[in-house]
């Protein structure tokens, strides 16, 4: 299955936009995608290693805290979507 | 959907019955429409990337009135995006620069002009002089502030974001609808979403995705079509691919949930956690200014430059400096002796402040960040050094 990487963090995943994955779930999609992309770890997930709250992924066009969450099951067909929260502008600094 | 609330007595003159032709012989629109339009209250966050072209077209559309909230000053960096503003306008206040267009397009908007920078103090007042609000801002503190006043005064949020090639657009807080807070709970910690500034954008996406703002608003107003209510729209202007995601309203949003947590505004910085990283920026970091870097290169002393910025930037413009980007630095590390004075930059000493702590942290004893970047040695060393 598909599991497109959003613009603000395809530089700690190679630059991809997109990576193919072998899964069963959407938490081993994403358990795959980290341990690929170490790095991307850290912008997912929080240190208790809970998905973060301004990251939402999506199974196809639904959000799966609406499903069932990391242990909603997916094929081979399906697409993961990962949506940051962006605001464009000023820099922090 | 949501339409004005009061339909005032409005009417059109002949002129306006000219200016507008093409609305009314569609039925879509027609002399029903257009009054609605006119009799319409749209604030604009933001007389910026996203708010010139929204401006521009509200104001071509003919609605009523159009209020603007900006503080800012056109900068010439905004002139790759920003169409409302020209090149004479620089150093001018975006709200005067913008309020002149809008009139030269549209005589008939009324213009409200709110030179401020819109606060928990003072946003419930303004969002209730306005039917519809649409944000067009560029930080997240504020697009918490907005969805939470337009929820708690009842105003539709027409949200618009974007980021270098990408942008997202739907509406928010409308009764039956999601807010900002049922799809993005928390905001990123401060650091972890570059910016504009940090990572450049595609002048034309503003404009992709303002017009998508000015275009819900108008349907808003009209009652047309299927405004992007529980809908958000992701946009990639690289691949020109539109994707559609569904948005749920989430019944345990604290904000427009049936037993919210939040009834009034909150400290925003605060919560988005800039209050943090302001005490965390008047740490002890070891810094060196361009001047001191400037006199001790030019004593002959050896001194190690660390540029942390992207290649891309270095061909820009650069001080002689050993290339790793930030992102790079970890893996790379081995690249530098630690028994060797270093001195980190960067274009404005952000991330170079960030490359200090990790190599601290690593073990680093003689690693300084060079305070204000390549940018202040631009101004203050090398003025024939451009700037970007």
């Amino acid at each position: 299955m598909k599991i497109l990487i959003p613009t603000p963090l395809r530089q700690y995943a190679d630059k991809k936009d997109a990576v193919e994955v072998n899964a069963g779930t959407v938490g081993e999609a994403l358990t795959h995608l980290t341990s690929h992309h170490p790095e991307l770890r850290r912008h997912l997930y929080t240190e208790d290693g809970k998905l973060r709250a301004f990251v939402n992924v999506y199974l196809n066009d639904e959000d799966i805290r609406y499903l069932d969450r990391e242990r909603t099951p997916v094929g081979e067909g399906d697409t993961l979507s990962i949506v940051p929260s962006i605001a464009g502008g000023s820099p922090d600094l | 959907m949501a339409t004005p609330t009061q339909l005032e007595p409005v009417t059109l003159s002949n002129d306006e019955i000219l200016r507008y032709s093409r609305h009314l012989i569609m039925p879509e629109v027609g002399m029903e429409g257009q009054l609605k339009l006119k009799a319409a209250k749209v604030l604009c966050i933001g007389a910026g990337g996203l708010g010139s072209p929204l401006a521009l077209y509200l104001a071509a559309a003919g609605v009523g009135t159009l209020g603007l909230v900006d503080f800012d000053v056109v900068d010439f960096t905004n002139l790759q995006r920003q169409v409302i503003h020209t090149t004479a306008d620089v150093g001018r206040p975006k709200l005067d620069s913008a309020a002149e267009k809008i009139q030269a397009i549209n005589p008939c908007v009324n213009v409200r002009a709110f030179q401020t920078r819109l606060t928990s103090g003072n946003a419930l007042d303004l969002f209730r002089e306005f039917d519809i609000v649409v944000d067009g801002t560029d930080n997240f503190p504020t697009r918490y502030l907005v969805n939470d006043a337009c929820v708690l005064t009842g105003k539709p949020n027409v949200y618009g974001s974007i980021f270098r090639f990408e942008g997202q657009v739907s509406v928010f807080a409308t009764e039956q609808g999601p807010c900002y807070r049922c799809l993005y709970p928390e905001p990123p910690p401060p650091g972890l979403v570059p910016s504009c500034a940090e990572g450049g954008v595609l002048g034309i996406l503003p404009g992709l995705v303002g017009v998508m703002q000015a275009t819900e608003a108008i349907k808003l107003i009209l009652g047309a079509g299927r405004p992007l209510i529980g809908r958000l729209l992701l946009v990639d202007a690289l691949g020109m691919k539109f994707r559609e995601l569904k948005l749920r309203k989430n019944p345990e949003c604290p904000v427009c949930g049936p037993h919210p947590s939040i009834t009034r505004l909150i400290d925003y910085n605060e919560f988005c956690g800039l209050r943090g990283e302001e005490k965390a920026g008047q740490s002890n970091l070891p810094e060196i200014t361009v001047e001191e870097l400037k006199q001790r290169r030019e004593a002959g002393e050896e001194i190690f430059l660390l540029d942390v910025r992207e290649p891309h930037e270095y061909q820009i413009c650069n001080l002689g400096g050993h290339l790793i980007p930030l992102n790079d630095l970890p893996k790379r590390v081995h690249e530098l002796d630690s028994s060797r004075e270093i001195v980190a930059h960067c274009k404005m000493g952000g991330r170079s402040a960030k490359a200090v702590e990790f190599l601290r942290q690593a073990g680093f004893q003689k690693v300084k960040n060079l305070k204000g970047g390549i940018h202040a040695w631009a101004d203050r060393v090398e003025p024939t050094m451009p700037k970007y």
